[in-house]
C-alpha cells in the first residue's frame, strides 16, 4: 500500500493536469453553454474508451445532488474522490457557479439547479457517443458499461430490469460488469445476459461447489489497429450487501490475485491495452492500481465519484464517471510498439437542455414507458424542501423515509440503508410515483418491525460504519452509512471499530439509549429473506399521499467527530 | 489428498449471518480463544521456533460471505521430496470458542501440499497457517477475516 504522502504527490499531480477545460467550464449561464462545447475534446491516438457506470434505471434526465459528506479515511483522506464543495472546486481550479460546479458539488445546488436544468437521459448520451463515435471512426472506440445499470426505477422493478437491457442494447456496448443486477436473481441474471448480445464479464464470481469462474473473465476487442483486452469486475461484495440467496451458490470476492492473473494472461495473449472494467469502488481501485501491475486503465463505479478527469496512479489511469447518467467517460489512448504512450480523459456531464436527444433512443424510451407512463407521472405530493440521498450520513430523502417508517409502523426508530442511488427532487417540486422509485425501487423491499436492544443498535451501527470507514479499502463495502430517524449519534470515522459510535440518544425523550434496554425498530431492504412487512415504495406513498407537502423533521442526527 | 484430523469448530452457536433485520447475537456466556492462547497453542507446534510466510501462499477473502462456511486454502513451496517435504499444515482462528480448525498430514508421496477447507468463523478474526517442514522448521502465515452483518452496500 501506498503511503498518505505519495498519494497526496498524486493528487497533486493530477490536480496540475487540469489547466485545459474545455470552454464551457467558465460559462456561467446555461445560454452559454452548447452542445459542441460539452464534446470538445482534444483527442489522442488511436483508441477511445466510453465509460457509463451506475445509470441506475435512469432513462430519463435528472437532478442528482452531489455529497456534502464523503469522508476518506487512512491513505485517503483528503484526496480525490474525498472532497466536495469548495475543497472539490479549489482542487481541480474549477469557477465557482459555473457549469462543471454544477455537475460536480453541492455548492449553490438549488440555484444552479434551475439555472442549468437536469443531466442525463440515455437519449442525450446516445447523441454524445454517436459524435464520438462519428468525429472518431467507430472502428476505434469501445464503449464499457461499469453495471448498476438494470435497477433503480419505477419500470425497472416491472420489467425487472428488461427496460434497461433494451435501451442499452441500441447504444452497442462492448461489454459490462454487473452489481445490482444480481438483485434480480441468477436466473433472470442469465436471461437477460442471453438478450444483451454482448459480454457479461466478471474474473472474479467463482461457483461454491467446483470454484469454477462463472462468467468469461477477458474479452480482447481490436481498436485502431490496436489489441484491447477488458477484464471485468463484478461488485466484490454481492453476497454480503445484498441477499446471499439471490445468488446463492456464487462467491464473489476482490480476488487481486485473479485479477493480477488475468492480466498477464492478456499481455501473453497479445493484449497492447488492458483495461479492468471495476465495480469495485473508487477507493479499492486506488489499491488496485497501486498493487496489480500491468493495468493500463481502471474504469471504475460502484461509488459514484465523479472527477474531471482520469487520476494516474503509477502506471495505471483511474477514471470514475459517476452515476445516474450523468456523465460520459472518455479516454483516449494513443499506443506506439504495444504501450500505451499518451493519454487524454475527460468526464462529460450531460446537460440535458443543451444535448439534442437522439430520435431513435427518444422514441425507444416513450416506447418502453408506455405502458406506465401515467402511472410514473402520478402526483403523490410535493417537496416540501430539497429532498436529495447521497452523502456519508442522512440525506433529506431517507429523513422523510425514515420519518414514514416511524409513522405507518409505529416504532421510535427507523433505520434506512445507505445507498447511494436515488436521485433529487427541488423543493416545491411535485413527488411523482417515478420520483418515489429512484429512491425505493429495489426486490426486497419489505419494512420490518422488531425490537432491538440498544447494544444491538450500536452493534449494528459499528458494523456498518466499518464496512464505510475501514482505512483499508479492501474491507469496505461501498455503501454511505445507514441513515437514522427518531435517534442521534456522534461518529468518529477515524475511530477504530468498535468506538466510531457514541452518544447514542432516542430523540422523543432526549434520553440516552440504554444497552439493555429494547427499542422498537422498524427498517427496510434487510438482506435476510424471511423478513416481513409491507412494501417501503407503499409505505411511502401511503405516508406522501397523506402528508401532501413533504418536509423532513429532522436532520440533525449525526455529529461528525475528529474529522476536518 | 490424505486427511488424517479434520476437526471442526465451532459446535455452539457461532454468528449466524443476519441482517440489518435481525441484530447480531450475543456470545456472553461463550469462552472464545483470544490471540494470546492462539499464540500457545502455535508455541507448542513449534516449540517456540519463529516461523516466516515465504513459503504459504494463503487463499482467504478479506470479507467472509458466509461466516458458516468460510473457504481457506493454502499452497505450500516445497519439492515433497523424502529429503525436503512438509509434514503438517495446522490451521487456527483466534476467535473462535476453540481455536484449532483444521491439521492437514502430507506424506512425500503426494507430490504437492495444497488442499482447502471450509471453516465456520464466528466472528471477525486471525487465522494462522502454521506449517511443520520435514527438517524440524515451520512457516507460519496469517489473515484477518471480517465477518460482518452486511446489508446496506450500494
Amino acid at each position: 500500500m501506498r503511503s498518505r504522502r505519495e498519494f497526496l504527490q498524486f493528487a497533486a499531480v493530477s490536480a496540475g493536469v487540469f489547466a485545459a477545460y474545455p470552454s464551457f467550464v467558465t460559462a456561467a449561464a446555461r445560454q452559454k453553454l452548447t452542445q459542441d462545447d460539452l464534446l470538445s475534446f482534444d483527442a489522442k491516438g488511436q483508441v477511445t474508451l466510453l465509460h457509463l457506470t451506475d445509470i441506475h434505471g435512469q432513462l430519463k434526465p435528472v437532478y442528482f445532488r452531489p455529497p456534502s459528506e464523503n469522508y476518506g479515511v487512512g491513505n485517503f483522506e483528503g484526496i480525490p474522490p474525498h472532497l466536495v464543495g469548495a475543497n472539490f472546486l479549489r482542487h481541480f481550479g474549477i469557477e465557482p457557479g459555473s457549469a462543471l460546479a454544477y455537475a460536480h458539488t453541492m455548492v449553490d445546488y438549488e440555484s444552479l439547479a434551475r439555472s442549468y436544468g437536469r443531466l442525463g437521459g440515455l437519449d442525450r448520451t446516445a447523441t454524445l457517443i454517436k459524435a464520438i463515435r462519428a468525429e472518431r471512426g467507430d472502428g476505434n472506440v469501445l464503449l464499457l458499461d461499469g453495471g448498476d445499470t438494470w435497477q433503480g426505477s419505477y419500470t425497472s422493478l416491472k420489467t425487472q430490469g428488461a427496460d434497461m437491457v433494451s435501451a442499452m442494447k441500441l447504444l452497442k456496448p462492448d461489454a459490462m460488469v454487473g452489481h445490482w443486477e444480481f438483485t434480480f436473481g441468477k436466473d433472470r441474471v442469465e436471461e437477460l445476459i442471453e438478450e444483451m448480445g454482448y459480454p457479461f464479464l466478471g474474473g472474479n464470481v467463482f461457483d461454491t461447489e467446483w470454484d469454477e469462474q462463472v462468467f468469461e473473465s477477458t474479452a480482447f476487442f481490436e481498436r485502431g489497429g490496436v489489441n484491447v483486452a477488458v477484464i471485468g469486475q463484478h461488485f466484490p461484495y454481492t453476497p454480503i450487501a445484498n441477499p446471499r440467496h439471490m445468488v446463492e451458490g456464487w462467491s464473489f470476492g476482490i480476488r487481486p490475485d485473479k485479477i493480477q492473473a488475468n492480466v498477464d494472461a492478456a499481455r501473453e495473449a497479445g493484449a497492447e491495452i488492458i483495461v479492468l472494467l471495476s465495480h469495485n469502488g473508487f477507493d479499492v481501485d486506488q489499491k488496485i492500481a497501486a498493487t496489480v501491475t500491468g493495468i493500463d486503465v481502471i474504469l471504475t463505479g460502484h461509488t459514484h465519484d465523479a472527477i474531471p478527469q482520469a487520476i494516474r496512479i503509477n502506471d495505471t489511469l483511474l477514471l470514475s464517471s459517476g452515476s445516474h447518467g450523468k456523465y460520459l467517460g472518455r479516454i483516449d489512448l494513443k499506443v506506439e510498439a504495444g504501450r500505451v504512450v499518451d493519454a487524454a480523459s475527460t468526464v462529460i456531464p450531460v446537460f440535458s437542455d443543451v444535448i439534442t436527444p437522439d430520435a431513435e433512443m427518444a422514441a425507444h424510451i416513450d416506447a418502453l414507458r408506455a405502458p406506465y407512463e401515467a402511472e410514473c407521472n402520478r402526483v403523490i405530493g410535493t417537496a416540501g424542501a430539497l429532498l436529495y440521498r447521497r452523502g456519508n450520513f442522512n440525506g433529506s430523502w431517507d429523513d422523510v423515509i425514515c420519518d414514514a417508517i416511524r409513522q405507518e409502523r409505529d416504532v421510535d426508530i427507523a433505520l434506512s440503508p445507505g445507498f447511494r442511488w436515488g436521485t433529487t427532487l427541488l423543493a416545491g417540486q411535485p413527488i411523482t410515483i417515478d420520483d418515489m422509485y429512484t429512491q425505493t425501487s429495489m426486490n426486497y423491499p419489505a419494512v420490518y418491525r422488531m425490537e432491538f436492544t440498544g447494544k444491538q443498535l450500536k452493534d449494528i451501527l459499528e458494523d456498518v460504519c466499518d464496512n464505510l470507514f475501514n482505512p483499508d479499502p479492501f474491507f469496505q463495502q461501498g455503501g454511505d452509512m445507514v441513515r437514522v430517524g427518531g435517534m442521534r449519534y456522534r461518529c468518529a470515522p477515524k475511530a477504530s471499530m468498535g468506538s466510531r459510535i457514541s452518544d447514542m440518544v432516542l430523540t422523543r425523550t432526549g434520553a440516552p439509549i440504554e444497552a439493555e434496554k429494547s427499542y422498537m425498530v422498524g427498517g427496510w431492504a434487510s438482506v435476510n429473506p424471511d423478513t416481513k412487512g409491507p412494501a417501503i415504495y407503499d409505505l411511502l406513498e401511503n405516508y406522501i399521499t397523506a402528508k401532501g407537502v413533504v418536509t423532513p423533521t429532522n436532520s440533525q442526527s449525526v455529529t461528525v467527530v475528529g474529522m476536518d | 489428498m490424505q486427511t488424517l484430523v479434520l476437526k471442526p469448530i465451532s459446535r455452539r452457536q457461532a454468528l449466524s449471518y443476519l441482517g440489518v433485520a435481525a441484530a447480531s447475537l450475543t456470545f456472553s456466556r461463550i469462552a472464545f480463544a483470544g490471540p494470546d492462547e492462539v499464540k500457545a497453542r502455535i508455541n507448542d507446534i513449534t516449540n517456540g521456533a519463529a516461523g516466516d510466510n515465504t513459503r504459504i501462499t494463503l487463499d482467504l477473502p478479506e470479507i467472509a460471505e458466509n461466516g458458516n462456511a468460510v473457504k481457506v486454502a493454502f499452497d505450500i513451496d516445497s519439492p515433497m521430496t523424502q529429503d525436503n517435504y512438509v509434514k503438517a499444515v495446522h490451521i487456527l482462528a483466534d476467535g473462535n470458542p476453540e481455536p484449532d480448525v483444521a491439521t492437514f498430514n502430507f506424506t512425500p508421496h503426494m507430490g504437492a501440499c495444497h488442499a482447502s477447507t471450509r471453516m465456520r468463523l464466528s466472528k471477525t478474526q486471525n487465522v494462522h497457517v502454521i506449517a511443520a517442514f520435514s527438517d524440524g522448521s515451520f512457516g507460519n502465515a496469517s489473515a484477518l477475516v471480517k465477518v460482518t452483518i452486511g446489508g446496506c452496500g450500494g
